[in-house]
Order: structure tokens, then C-alpha cells, then sequence
């Protein structure tokens, strides 16, 4: 079926991808935004602020945060002991109403984070999740095969170290805290901030060496 | 508020199957484990869905498993754990381990 009735349509398509129509959802959300906006319930411009909100965070954020607990042990206790309170010490808009818990690798236990129910992930400190993060492979493996996954992205974990899986299917939401490679000392701050990736922060991979 | 259940604490995670905006994954059904932590109480997920909010707060745990109790062919290490959030209702007492030992 194309999309080739004539109407007036008020909200001109911007997608990238405008060559199938949209899905059942799709009209779902819209036919929902416009009813919430006709009545007056929500302001078309609080839709549009909300994206950006959404839109302005991303890695560096959470790597901002990691590489300061790295230097400020009095911050690290904070930050594992409260991750929520601790992210508004940098301003952080905790905008989904979630609250984050902050995890540390250590060389007895290396963790991992997946949603095997949909996607949820730490989208203030990180953004928006990858696509992997988001497949059925990932969050199939991920908690069955976490070794093997993580040895699909380049990291081999020796057998005396164990695994926990974070799987997160509920409220909460899950930051990984890398360990602080050999090397780094006399780094500053935003050095190390540069060291610290998305995926060291979902525990697929580990902290840059310097 | 009390909660009923405290860290440490042997649990069994329901296996119940009816449909719903359910947050217990399939996977973990049946699985004997222990309380990680207790954390909050949270809307029930399971009434929300259907527009549900007065009085539906539910307390909210994290569970831990050991990864060879979810599957039974698991290549990983012994120590491998997996944990999850599992709200109050979907969890039971489970026997102390020295009875677990016996499969029926």
C-alpha cells in the first residue's frame, strides 16, 4: 500500500526513511501526541523540548562521571552508594523518573548489563542505546552465553573471574564503573575521561589503556 | 511499610504464566535463588497497565541466581551469577539450601 492519498497534512514527514509507510505504532504514537495536543493536555513545543532532552545526553556524560569517582574516592562512595543523588551533583536531568544504580568491575567479578525485556538502559548518563544493545541476539546471549558474547566483542575473561549479568527488566537502571587501566596515574581528569567508552559503561569491554 | 523478605534471604520466583504487562522474565521462572537487595516500592507494572496506580505501590528486590540453577548446560564458570529486579509478588520462601540438594 503507498502513501499516495492527498491531505493536508500540517506536520511535513522529515524521516530519513520515508519509503514504507508507517507501521502500526507509528500511528499509534502520532494519532495519541495529536489527541493529547488538540486537548490541550500537553503543548506540541513540551514534545519537542522532551526530544531534545533525550537527545542532549550521551557517553561522555557518563564517562565525565566514572572518571571522576576515579579521582575523587569521597565522590566514588557517593556514586556507588546513591547513583541517582550523585548524577544531580553534575546537573544531570534523571528526566525518566528511573534510578541508576553504579557498579564497579573489580578483578574478582566482571559485570555486564542487558534488557532482555525491551531496551531499558541508563539514557541520562548514556544516551540513547545502541542497536545491539537492542537485539534479540544480544539480550538472548547476554544472559545465556555471557562469556561467549563477551569473547564476540573482543574480551576474554579469564575463568578465575566470575560473571554477574545485569539483567535490567525493571525500574532500576545499571552504570558500569570500568577499572582504572595501569598506566593512568598521572592523568588528569578529562584525560581519563577519554579512556572510558559507551561500551566499557555496559560492561562489554574494558577501559582504553593510556 | 515492611517488607517481607530481607537480604540473604533463599527465594523462589514464581512460576505462574498468566498474560499481562508481566516484568518476570520467562527465563527466571521457577529459578531458586537469593535477595541481593532490597530496594523500593514501585507501581505494579502489571496494574498500570491497565491504568491502575492508587495504592499499587509493590516492593522491589534484586535477586541474585547462579548462572548453572538457570541452565542446566551452562559453559561458564561456577561462580557466573546473573540478577534481576523482582517485585514482592512473584516471590516465595524457598527451603534452605541443605534441602535443595534433593531434586524431586
Amino acid at each position: 500500500m503507498t502513501h499516495d492519498h492527498a491531505h493536508a497534512d500540517p506536520h511535513a514527514p522529515i524521516e530519513a526513511d520515508t519509503s514504507s509507510d508507517p507501521d502500526y505504532f507509528d500511528v499509534m504514537v502520532h494519532a495519541l501526541q495529536e489527541l493529547l495536543v488538540d486537548k490541550g493536555l500537553i503543548g506540541a513545543g513540551e514534545v519537542r523540548a522532551m526530544l531534545e532532552v533525550v537527545d542532549a545526553a550521551e557517553p561522555s556524560r557518563g564517562a565525565a562521571l566514572i572518571a571522576r569517582a576515579w579521582t575523587d574516592p569521597a565522590f566514588k562512595q557517593r556514586l556507588l552508594a546513591n547513583g541517582s543523588a550523585a548524577i544531580e551533583e553534575f546537573g544531570i536531568d534523571n528526566y525518566d523518573g528511573t534510578q541508576l544504580i553504579v557498579i564497579e568491575q573489580t578483578p574478582e567479578v566482571h559485570n555486564l548489563v542487558v534488557c532482555t525485556l525491551c531496551s531499558c538502559y541508563p539514557r541520562p548518563v548514556l544516551g540513547l542505546p545502541p542497536d545491539w544493545y537492542k537485539s534479540r541476539p544480544y539480550r538472548a546471549r547476554a544472559v545465556r552465553d555471557p562469556r561467549g558474547l563477551l569473547r564476540e566483542f573482543g574480551t576474554d575473561v579469564p575463568p578465575e573471574v566470575a560473571i554477574r549479568v545485569h539483567d535490567s527488566n525493571a525500574n532500576m537502571r545499571y552504570l558500569i564503573m570500568p577499572m582504572r587501566p595501569a598506566g593512568s596515574e598521572s592523568m588528569s581528569e578529562a584525560e581519563l575521561a577519554t579512556l572510558i567508552t559507551r561500551d566499557t559503561m555496559i560492561g562489554v569491554t574494558t577501559a582504553k589503556l593510556p | 511499610m515492611s517488607n517481607r523478605y530481607a537480604v540473604g534471604d533463599r527465594i523462589r520466583i514464581s512460576a505462574r504464566y498468566a498474560p499481562g504487562h508481566v516484568r518476570t522474565p520467562f527465563y527466571v521462572r521457577g529459578a531458586v535463588g537469593h535477595i541481593e537487595r532490597v530496594l523500593t516500592e514501585f507501581l505494579d507494572p502489571e496494574r498500570e497497565a491497565f491504568g491502575i496506580n492508587a495504592g499499587t505501590e509493590t516492593q522491589l528486590y534484586r535477586v541474585r541466581l547462579d548462572q548453572s540453577t538457570l541452565w542446566p548446560d551452562y559453559t561458564g564458570e561456577p561462580d557466573d551469577v546473573l540478577e534481576l529486579e523482582i517485585y514482592e509478588h512473584w516471590l516465595e520462601p524457598a527451603p534452605d539450601s541443605s534441602h535443595q540438594e534433593n531434586p524431586s
